[in-house]
């Protein structure tokens, strides 16, 4: 099964998810989010769903669910770089993905996260 | 309308094969000449539907073909049709199930009725004991 590396990219949590999700990856991410959060002390989390062809159900709910336990765990998560298609379509399955914020991209991502920290070019991946 | 062969079967057993699926319909979605609003709902509606098979009908499998066939203004027109067939426990109330927020419990209940508005032609058949089946078809415009 494939992993989605998450990044710290100073106070932030950065993950970037560029393979077609199957569910067992989908639910890792979940885990391995809300451990790095602790672990960091992370106050926000960007997670930039600009490789997704698709978001379905399951995927959606995925996103609502990091969402709701980084804010149990005091960090705030937007997603960013929804395609238009996939905008289009999470409306139509009726999919509101409640309690996600969203963001066009990365930069106007990190601004509603409050950050001015620029990305680090190397940005380390966290171990696991 | 017709198919016109040359599809393929998949066998739904996995995640991975959920992904699979995904990536066929794209393939034939894409040959069909979709534009990408169409494409990203047909994958996605595929992408419940073989999800469905796997999760609540004990895995399936999947077929997934070009068809042709006409407009209402006799125009020539192209898409493409899935079929996901289980031998699992079946639906006992299909109108119930189709419904919003209809959901075995596992999901978010949008899984059948979400894919339904996702396709331009959806067919579902079950019965208790005698396994779920169900056709979508999405058009080129």
């Amino acid at each position: 099964m494939d992993r989605v590396p998450v990044l710290r990219l100073g106070g932030l949590l950065l993950v970037s998810i560029q393979v077609d999700l199957e569910d067992s990856t989908a639910l890792a991410l979940q885990e391995d989010l809300s451990q790095a959060v602790v672990a960091t002390g992370a106050r926000g989390v960007l997670i930039d769903i600009s490789g997704l062809e698709i978001v379905d159900s399951f995927v959606g709910r995925m996103l609502s669910t990091i969402a709701a336990v980084s804010r149990v765990l005091d960090a705030e998560t937007v997603v960013v770089g929804m395609r238009p298609a996939v905008a289009i379509t999470l409306v139509e399955l009726g999919l509101d993905l409640a309690g996600v914020r969203t963001a066009l991209d990365v930069e106007r991502g990190m601004r509603v996260l409050g950050s001015t920290t620029a990305p680090r070019a190397d940005g380390l991946p966290l171990a696991r | 309308m017709s198919a016109r062969g040359g599809g393929d079967e998949v066998p739904i057993a996995a995640d991975a094969d959920v992904v699979r699926v995904r990536q066929l319909v794209r393939a034939r979605a894409q040959a069909a000449g979709l534009g990408l609003v169409d494409l990203t709902k047909v994958v996605t509606a595929a992408s419940e539907l073989a999800r469905n098979t796997l999760v609540h009908g004990g895995g399936g499998t999947a077929r997934v073909e070009a068809v042709a066939g006409t407009t209402a203004g006799g125009r020539p027109r192209s898409g493409v049709r899935a079929v996901f067939v289980d031998a699992g426990p079946g639906i006992p109330d299909v109108r119930a199930a189709l419904q919003d927020g209809w959901s075995s419990g596992t999901g978010l209940g949008l899984g059948l009725s979400g894919a339904r508005r996702l396709v331009d032609e959806f067919e579902l058949t079950s019965g208790v004991g005698s396994g779920t089946r169900v056709v979508v078809v999405k058009w080129g415009r």
